[in-house]
Formats: structure tokens, C-alpha cells, sequence
């Protein structure tokens, strides 16, 4: 059986809690930046873009099924590994799962100062536009 | 003296970060501030915290005499005639918009043409863009060059009878170039063009003589020069400013008021609105008494050392692209790296204890001039060691690789 939103946050902060040394968890991070799963070039325009001070995300979400699909890609790599984390989370989810969810996962595992408040920040903002698909489709 | 004695002056200098000894290296955003200034700002917020300008009872006395002690030793470091001319406000950006309003106020109207640099802050470049749409005006730009200087020949061609300002940054915040202000002004000031220089970067690498340079205003801040936050100075030429109206209206900036109409304070009151930042401003005079000791031939020549050991990591690296390659260069470095994203090498470069800048750093049509989506900046100041460079350099080489 598929694992629920829960678990799976689970599963990836006691991945994280493995790591005692920084420079592990951001190798770790740019690994799964490095292969997340290919975003198709040709969405890869304005429409989908949430464009940062820093980097850029661009973010194409669908309901299928019932279920909220999330594909996503940025230019900068670490930005890239928690984006695959954040599709592992809530990608093929229903609305209201996404809605249980309190969105801390990234700070629980240590990388709240990828989610400063700085101007415009594309991951920020991806949180928050996965959110209000999500209340738009409940 | 030597940079250790500097250091010993900035008590944020010994932070750490995720237990690492912070190596701030991002200067040109703001700088730390001055162990006086923090101690002036506790001591006169405990024992002379009193509005300034207003009551006649001892507190106000103190606080008004220790405001004005402060535009005086302003005045005098810039080289002002009067200090009905040095106007106090909240920073450059804020100067700059004051003058942005109230020139075009006075001066700029539909068919007028106001020119700026394609290098500037966007804080030197929004209010004139957005004061030329609300007076259907034009907005008119001198090109930057590919080594990072400005194309000053261009100024001929741009300058017509229709041009009512220039407004340019003595010293790019990317690219720290210093620009010909005094040459700019010379072109300028021949064909009848005021020019307002902004002082943001220039003020605390180069300093200023307003009367020699003659520019008819210059804008800078108090938190890039190692003084308190949320302060800054307008110097004006009085022919101008005695033109223009208030920017702000309400608390002293009043002369006479009735239900129905009211007259304005002579200079530099006029455009201090509303109770003033009074305790920051003062901690101008323990900035400009640092900046003056900082005139040490040892002391500059350890500070020679270190930008260069930094332009030398930026510049023998293949890999690693310098924008701004001119001179005169202040040590503001603006940089790539070929294939890496200028977040992700910040983002590694903090977990190693280093600050530095990275994204538009305010300047957008700057990025775009150079095809970046943004850049990484280091700037030094005169606190900065050869050992935090020898970091910044393996910490920069350890997250090259790690992302490669």
C-alpha cells in the first residue's frame, strides 16, 4: 500500500536525522537536485515560472484523478533537491491531504534558511501556490 | 595602526555562525556598526532621550544640540557651505525620493527629459521612473560599457534643451566602479543640467568635497559608513532646495499654520518632517571621527594587501567571470561562476560562516545588461583580514566542487 502524506514526512526527516554534519545533508540535497525527474523545456515559460530575487521555479500542477500532480524544476540546485523532496511529499495527493499537511517539513529537517523570507523566494512561494491549489480544489 | 586595531572596534565582528567565526563580507549592504555608536545610542536613549526642536526643557536642549553637532560635522566632511544645506532623512533611498518629488515638482514637466545611468541602484533609478510617468516626461539612460564603465560620450547626444537633471552613482553598488562624477558634472553644468551624484557606495570608499565636485545634490546613508541604521543625508545647493516644496508635510517643518494654509521652515527643517530618527542621526559624528583615523598609511596599505589577495581568487580561477573590470575599482566584486547558480554557492558559502551577497543586488536592468539572472558580491571594509579572504577562498573552492 502507498505510504500517506504523513509517512512520508516522516520517512524524510528521519532520513535527515542521519546526518550529523551539514556538509552531508547538502551533498545529500544536491544529489536529489541533481536527478530529480526531467521537467519538460517547453514549460519552462512565464506562465510557470515564480520568479525569485534568487532562483527561479517554475511549477506546473494538474488535478488528475482526484488527485493534485506537481512537476516542478529551478535553475539552482539545492532549491532543485527540496523541490524533489516537496513532489515526494505532495505530489498525487488529494486536496484536502495537502491541507493536513502544517508545510514544516522543510524546517524540521534543518533547511529553514532555504525558506528566508528574502524577496520573492521561489521556494516560499511554491509552498504557497501548491497551498491555494490545493484550498481551490477541496 | 593596523586592521586588528579596526576589528577590535566592531563588537559584531566576533559573531559566529552555525559555530563557525562569522566572515562578513557583505559590506556594501551595510556595514557593522561602531562599538561608539552603539554605546552613544544606549547611553543618550537612557540618560537624553528627548524629542529634538521642540519643548524648551533640558532633555530637548541636549538632544536638539547633539542633532545639530551632528549636521555640523556632516557639513563639514562633505565639504558643505551651510548646513541649511545638509538635510537629514532616512537613508539614501529616502533622499533620493525627496528629491525625485520635489525637483519634478518644481522643475519637470510633460515633453521634460530626466537622465540616469543604466548601472544604477534601482533605489536611484524607480523614483525618477516612476516621477517621470506621473509628469509625462522621458527617462533617458547613459549606457554602461562592457568593462563596467559608463559611456560618458554618450552624454552629448542625451542632453538636450529639454533636460531638467542627471542623476548618477558616484560608485556602482555592483560593479564598484568608481564613475568620472566630476567630469559628469563639468558636461552637465555646461549645459545648464543640475546633477545629483548618489553617495550611497562612494561616501565610505571615496568620501566627497560637494564644493569641489560641485554637484548639485548628493544623497548617502549612515549604515554603509558604520553608523546607525534607518539615517541618511540629503546635501543640496540651496538655489535649488529653497525651489522645491516639501516632500513631507506635518511636525517642524512648519512656519506659520492656520486651518486653511500654512508656511513652511526656512532650509534644512523644511524637509524634516515629523519627529526625526534624532539619536541615529547623531551617531554621524563617532562615524565620520572613525572614518577620519582610517587615513593611515600602514593601515591602507594592509587593506592593499587584502583586496588584492581577493581580486587575485576572483580573477585566476578560469571558471570565475568579474564583472567591472575598469578602474578606479573600490573592493566590491561582483562575480559568476561558469554552470553554478549564484544561490547555491551562497547557500554553501553561509554554512561555512562566509556572508556575502548574491542576486540582483538591487540593480535588475544591470543583471540583464550582463545576461545574468544575478551575481555573487564580496565587499570589504576596512575590518576585513588576509585570513578571512584565505576562507572565503577554500570555502568558495570547497562548494565549487560540491555542486559540480
Amino acid at each position: 500500500m502507498n505510504k500517506s502524506l504523513k509517512e512520508v514526512e516522516e520517512d524524510i526527516i528521519e532520513e535527515f536525522a542521519e546526518f550529523d554534519e551539514w556538509l552531508d545533508k547538502y551533498e545529500y540535497i544536491i544529489d536529489l537536485g541533481k536527478s530529480l525527474a526531467s521537467y519538460p523545456e517547453d514549460k519552462k515559460t512565464d506562465e510557470y515560472l515564480i520568479k525569485g530575487c534568487q532562483s527561479r521555479v517554475w511549477l506546473d500542477a494538474k488535478m488528475e484523478n482526484g488527485v493534485l500532480v506537481f512537476n516542478a524544476d529551478s535553475d539552482a540546485i539545492i532549491t532543485k533537491g527540496i523541490i524533489s523532496l516537496l513532489i515526494r511529499i505532495y505530489s498525487g495527493r488529494t486536496p484536502e491531504e495537502i491541507l493536513s499537511s502544517d508545510f514544516s517539513v522543510v524546517e524540521k529537517i534543518g533547511l529553514k534558511e532555504n525558506l528566508s523570507p528574502t524577496r520573492a523566494n521561489g521556494l516560499v512561494s511554491m509552498i504557497q501556490t501548491m497551498k491555494k491549489l490545493a484550498s481551490e480544489n477541496c | 595602526m593596523t586592521i586588528q586595531d579596526i576589528r577590535k572596534q566592531f563588537p559584531a565582528l566576533s559573531a559566529e555562525v552555525y559555530g563557525r567565526q562569522l566572515v562578513y563580507f557583505d559590506n556594501a549592504a551595510t556595514s557593522q556598526r561602531l562599538d561608539t555608536v552603539l554605546k552613544m545610542q544606549d547611553e543618550w536613549a537612557r540618560t537624553a532621550n528627548a524629542n529634538i526642536h521642540r519643548a524648551v526643557h533640558h532633555l530637548a536642549d541636549q538632544a536638539t544640540e547633539h542633532y545639530e553637532t551632528a549636521r555640523e560635522a556632516v557639513r563639514e566632511f562633505i565639504g558643505a557651505e551651510s548646513t541649511s544645506e545638509i538635510i537629514f532623512t532616512s537613508g539614501t533611498t529616502a533622499s533620493i525620493n525627496l528629491v525625485a518629488y520635489s525637483f519634478c515638482e518644481a522643475f519637470v514637466g510633460e515633453g521634460d527629459n530626466v537622465i540616469v545611468s543604466a548601472a544604477e541602484h534601482h533605489s536611484n533609478l524607480v523614483p525618477w521612473q516612476q516621477h517621470c510617468l506621473r509628469k509625462s516626461a522621458q527617462l533617458r539612460f547613459i549606457p554602461v560599457l562592457d568593462d563596467g564603465r559608463l559611456d560618458i560620450k554618450a552624454l552629448d547626444k542625451l542632453i538636450d534643451d529639454r533636460t531638467k537633471i542627471l542623476a548618477v552613482t558616484q560608485v556602482s553598488n555592483v560593479l564598484g566602479i568608481v564613475n568620472p562624477i566630476d567630469e559628469i558634472v563639468r558636461i552637465c553644468h555646461s549645459k545648464g543640467v543640475p546633477v545629483l551624484v548618489d553617495g550611497a557606495q562612494g561616501i565610505v570608499h571615496c568620501g566627497i568635497d560637494v564644493r569641489k565636485t560641485d554637484c548639485d545634490f548628493y544623497a548617502f546613508s549612515g549604515h554603509k559608513m558604520y553608523a546607525a541604521t534607518g539615517t541618511g543625508v540629503l546635501y543640496g545647493k540651496k538655489e535649488y532646495l529653497e525651489k522645491m516644496p516639501p516632500f513631507l508635510f506635518g511636525g517642524e517643518m512648519v512656519g506659520n499654520v492656520s486651518l486653511e494654509q500654512t508656511t513652511f521652515a526656512p532650509l534644512p527643517m523644511k524637509f524634516e518632517a515629523g519627529t526625526q530618527n534624532f539619536i541615529g542621526q547623531t551617531s554621524f559624528i563617532q562615524a565620520i571621527e572613525f572614518m577620519r583615523s582610517l587615513e593611515d598609511e600602514e593601515l591602507a596599505a594592509e587593506c592593499r594587501a587584502v583586496e588584492q589577495a581577493m581580486r587575485n581568487i576572483l580573477t585566476e580561477n578560469p571558471r570565475i567571470r568579474l564583472y567591472g573590470t575598469a578602474e578606479p575599482k573600490i573592493p566590491v566584486f561582483s562575480f559568476s561562476v561558469d554552470g553554478l547558480h549564484h544561490e547555491d554557492l551562497a547557500l554553501l558559502l553561509d554554512k561555512m560562516g562566509v556572508a556575502v551577497r548574491s542576486g540582483q543586488m538591487c540593480a535588475e536592468p544591470l543583471m540583464d545588461r550582463f545576461g545574468v539572472t544575478g551575481m555573487l558580491r564580496v565587499s570589504l571594509a576596512p575590518y576585513n583580514t588576509l585570513e578571512e579572504v584565505e576562507i572565503f577562498g577554500k570555502a568558495l573552492e570547497k562548494a565549487m566542487d560540491m555542486l559540480s
